[in-house]
């Protein structure tokens, strides 16, 4: 029993660790084979071909959005949320459950001084690549071997801030 | 129907079908959407180095890497079947303000003049190509999430903290492509 207990809160603990400073988590407490990742890979092929046919991952389309020279970046960012706020309270209107049957939870985040000056940061290098985190995937999928070199260096500044993070102002 | 599947998508396709992604990856299995996690995941798998912030069991976020292979082969996927070569339609005031600084090739989605191999050992190339990557990843951490998670998954669950973090990037990308950026163009 003791012992019971001891697994629990290490479980929790580890979900604090992965949940620190991260939107994206995963919430089930399901374990499966890693076969069922695949589905995954499945709706990443999905995205990556919508960030591609909508010219998302087009330096030239970043560079509209903050010169304010085209409205197609606005309309897609705007129309996928409207579609998922529909979405996430159609979910929690008629309590959709997953596909293995487990309740889905989300867990509300806090605000820290980090959405200003990460989201600051990370501003700056968006419109210098011209890529966020997912199409640097997607540009490097298309053929543009070279931002490899950005997507290593995009991971090494995430390890700088994880070396560093106690040091900054959150 | 192909026709229109090989042109470029309008943003009234592609924007609600991204964010169909939301509602999809929960009722997969419960994972709230997001790509700049993957980054922290490949440092707790391969680097962790004792950081406490990457000392995590990150076989329990794996998905996510799968999610992100996903993408590039997406990526492939639509560039090499989907896609017929067409010139990307540029606002001409854009067009006239990068041709001040020698960018002349649209033809691509990525400016063949700025991210090349070559250019990559040039000030301007190692700015835009490695500062800016480096940007990207420490400032998505230090702000918790990037365009996917905050902006789209935490505006989805009506996140005030996810709508500061969108501001803010805007605000990010507005002073670089407005202020900074031309003089690293002109490099």
């Amino acid at each position: 029993m003791k012992s019971e207990v001891a697994i629990e809160k290490e479980q929790n603990t580890d979900f604090e660790t992965r949940s620190l400073d991260t939107i994206c988590v995963n919430e089930s407490h399901l374990e499966h084979s890693w076969v069922h990742n695949i589905k995954y890979s499945l709706m990443g092929i999905v995205f990556g071909i919508i960030l591609v046919k909508a010219e998302v991952i087009s330096w030239f389309r970043i560079q509209e959005m903050f010169r304010l020279q085209s409205f197609h970046m606005y309309g897609i960012i705007g129309s996928a949320v409207a579609v998922g706020i529909l979405s996430v309270w159609l979910i929690r209107k008629f309590k959709i459950k997953t596909i293995y049957g487990e309740e889905i939870t989300l867990h509300p985040k806090e605000f820290n001084k980090g959405q200003i000056w990460g989201g600051l940061i990370f501003g700056l290098g968006w419109a210098t690549t011209g890529a966020c985190p997912g199409p640097l995937f997607a540009t490097i999928g298309s053929g543009a071997t070279v931002i490899v070199v950005s997507l290593l260096s995009a991971i090494a500044g995430t390890w700088v801030y994880g070396k560093f993070r106690d040091k900054l102002p959150h | 129907m192909l026709e229109s599947i090989l042109k470029p998508w309008p943003w009234y396709v592609a924007g609600p079908l991204i964010g169909l992604i939301v509602p999809a990856l929960l009722i997969l299995g419960n994972k709230s959407f997001g790509i700049s996690s993957s980054f922290r995941h490949v440092c707790a798998a391969c680097m962790p180095s004792n950081i406490p912030f990457f000392k995590y069991d990150w076989k329990k976020e794996r998905w996510n890497l799968f999610f992100v292979a996903g993408i590039t082969a997406g990526g492939f996927i639509a560039m090499n079947l989907l896609t017929v070569a067409t010139k990307v339609d540029i606002n001409p005031s854009l067009a006239t303000s990068l041709n001040v600084n020698g960018i002349t090739d649209f033809s691509g989605l990525v400016p063949a003049d700025l991210f090349n191999w070559n250019s990559l050992f040039t000030l301007r190339g190692f700015v835009m190509m490695i500062v800016g990557g480096f940007f990207v990843g420490f400032g998505t951490r230090y702000a918790g999430g990037c365009t996917s998670g905050h902006a789209i998954m935490g505006l989805s669950t009506l996140q005030l903290p996810s709508l500061i973090a969108t501001c803010c990037f805007m605000a990010g990308g507005f002073i670089m492509a407005n202020v900074i950026l031309p003089y690293i163009l002109s490099l």
